[in-house]
């Protein structure tokens, strides 16, 4: 079926098969950012924003973001990379197939929690998995990011 | 993978119910995490979404919670933080991640009557009902003990009342199935203590809850009432924990579960 949705700020028309995953159609697109890292909606790799709230794209049927706001790290690239550069850093970052989703969730949390203590911020990411950095780098990464953002 | 043949988008919901009924592999969606790990051949999809079910509202004396609301909505709700100390919210918050609550849905949770729930753990400690499009409304106590005819969820309602309550779970790990579920709570000294995924679905330990009712609440009636649980309720095993330590859990959980509702405000 045809959807008419909003990806990163542009309005599109997707053709999408009725059993398509929302993570599939947008890679069909060219959104090579988001990743597959599991089969059973648990890694957060494939993490987009529709309407603002990050959610997995892999467990989101596509024809279900007719008329929405979708952002992908594509549509916050500056934010994206200051926070690489933070995370670059801090050693946080090494083979980099969980960045996109990882991001994408810790700018939503910027959004979303104000001044969040440490306890919020593992709270926040613990739908985020990366199976290289040990957590360590990514969270000192944080709140270095929140902290002088 | 799952597959849809047809997608309807029901503008009524007996649109919907007529279109569950018109052939046995047509099915209701929720948030689909659950429906994508299967690999049902659906003929038609019927999306929900149209129907204006992803709420919460506080009419009065009850609370309602339509069926399309996530998981995410119920644990950010200002009220339902204040509300039976905030169980609900607590119940669902370490269920995988924040992007996954976000697609989850409360009506098909409640619906699929899931044995490591959460959600309906805590919602059986409460003064919950369901409503079933045909089937009308009925307590969640009820609901979860007998077998309905095919139908769709479409709100819960929750008695907005003084009741204090707390909530445990265990998991080996934190955003794994828990391997038990413990909701207690307590209104004008009538207790619940109701325990999940054991790994059968939530029931309340209604001998338990009867004897803790009427003691004095000294530390050897919460150390008997735990005990009365694990007897009077059934435990098994799965990879997640045998039923011996399922028990032992149990007992721990309960006793644990009722002196936090005696400290709470
Ligand atoms: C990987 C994974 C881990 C999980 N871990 C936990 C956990 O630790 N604790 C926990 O409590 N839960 C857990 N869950 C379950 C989750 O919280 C939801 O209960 C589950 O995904 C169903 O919600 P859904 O919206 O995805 O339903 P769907 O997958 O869309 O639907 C599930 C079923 O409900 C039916 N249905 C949907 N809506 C209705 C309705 N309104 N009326 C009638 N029938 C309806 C569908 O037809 C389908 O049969 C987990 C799920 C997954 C996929
Ligand atoms: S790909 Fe793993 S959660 Fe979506
Ligand atoms: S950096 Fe390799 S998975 Fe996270």
């Amino acid at each position: 079926m045809q959807i008419e949705t909003t990806i990163n700020g542009k309005k599109i028309t997707l053709e999408v098969a009725n059993d398509e995953l929302l993570s599939d159609a947008l890679r069909a697109k060219g959104y090579l950012s988001i990743r597959q890292g599991c089969d059973t909606s648990c890694c957060g790799l494939c993490t987009v924003w529709i309407d603002g709230k990050p959610t997995l794209s892999c467990s989101t049927l596509a024809f279900r973001v007719r008329d929405k706001q979708i952002t992908t790290i594509e549509g916050v690239a500056q934010q994206a990379e200051e926070f690489a550069q933070v995370l670059v850093a801090e050693g946080a970052e090494q083979c980099g197939f969980c960045s996109p989703g990882f991001i994408m969730t810790v700018l939503a949390m910027k959004h979303e929690l104000k001044n969040p203590t440490e306890q919020e911020i593992i709270h926040y990411l613990t739908g985020n998995l990366c199976r290289c950095t040990g957590y360590m780098g990514q969270l000192r990464a944080i709140k270095k990011y929140l902290g002088g953002a | 993978m799952f597959t849809i043949e047809q997608v309807l988008q029901p503008e009524t919901l007996e649109e919907a119910y007529q279109a569950l009924h018109g052939n046995i592999s047509n099915t209701v969606l929720g948030g689909c995490a659950f429906l994508r790990l299967g690999s049902k051949k659906i003929a038609t999809a019927i999306d929900l979404s149209e129907l204006k079910l992803d709420y919460i509202l506080e009419p009065g004396k009850e609370i309602e919670i339509g069926a399309m609301t996530t998981f995410r909505t119920v644990e950010t709700h200002p009220t339902l933080h204040q509300l039976f100390n905030g169980v609900l919210p607590k119940s669902v918050s370490n269920i995988i991640g924040v992007q996954f609550r976000n697609v989850v849905t409360v009506g098909a949770t409640v619906y699929s009557k899931y044995g490591f729930s959460d959600l309906l753990t805590a919602l059986l400690a409460l003064d919950t009902e369901v409503e079933l499009y045909k089937g009308g409304r009925l307590p969640l106590e009820e609901f979860l003990q007998k077998s309905f005819p095919k139908d769709i969820l479409t709100r819960l309602f929750i008695q907005k009342n003084a009741r204090k309550a707390s909530y445990q779970s265990m998991r080996n790990s934190l955003s794994d199935y828990p391997i038990l579920t413990i909701a207690v709570s307590e209104l004008n000294q009538r207790w619940r203590i109701v325990v999940g995924a054991r790994p059968l679905r939530a029931q309340l330990a209604s001998k338990a809850s009867e004897a803790l009712s009427n003691s004095k609440l000294t530390a050897e009636d919460i150390e008997q009432s735990a005990s009365l649980a694990v007897e009077e309720l059934s435990f098994g095993s799965n990879i997640r924990g045998s039923a011996e330590y399922r028990k032992a859990m149990c007992k721990v959980l309960v006793k644990r579960g009722i002196m936090e509702v005696l400290q709470c405000k």
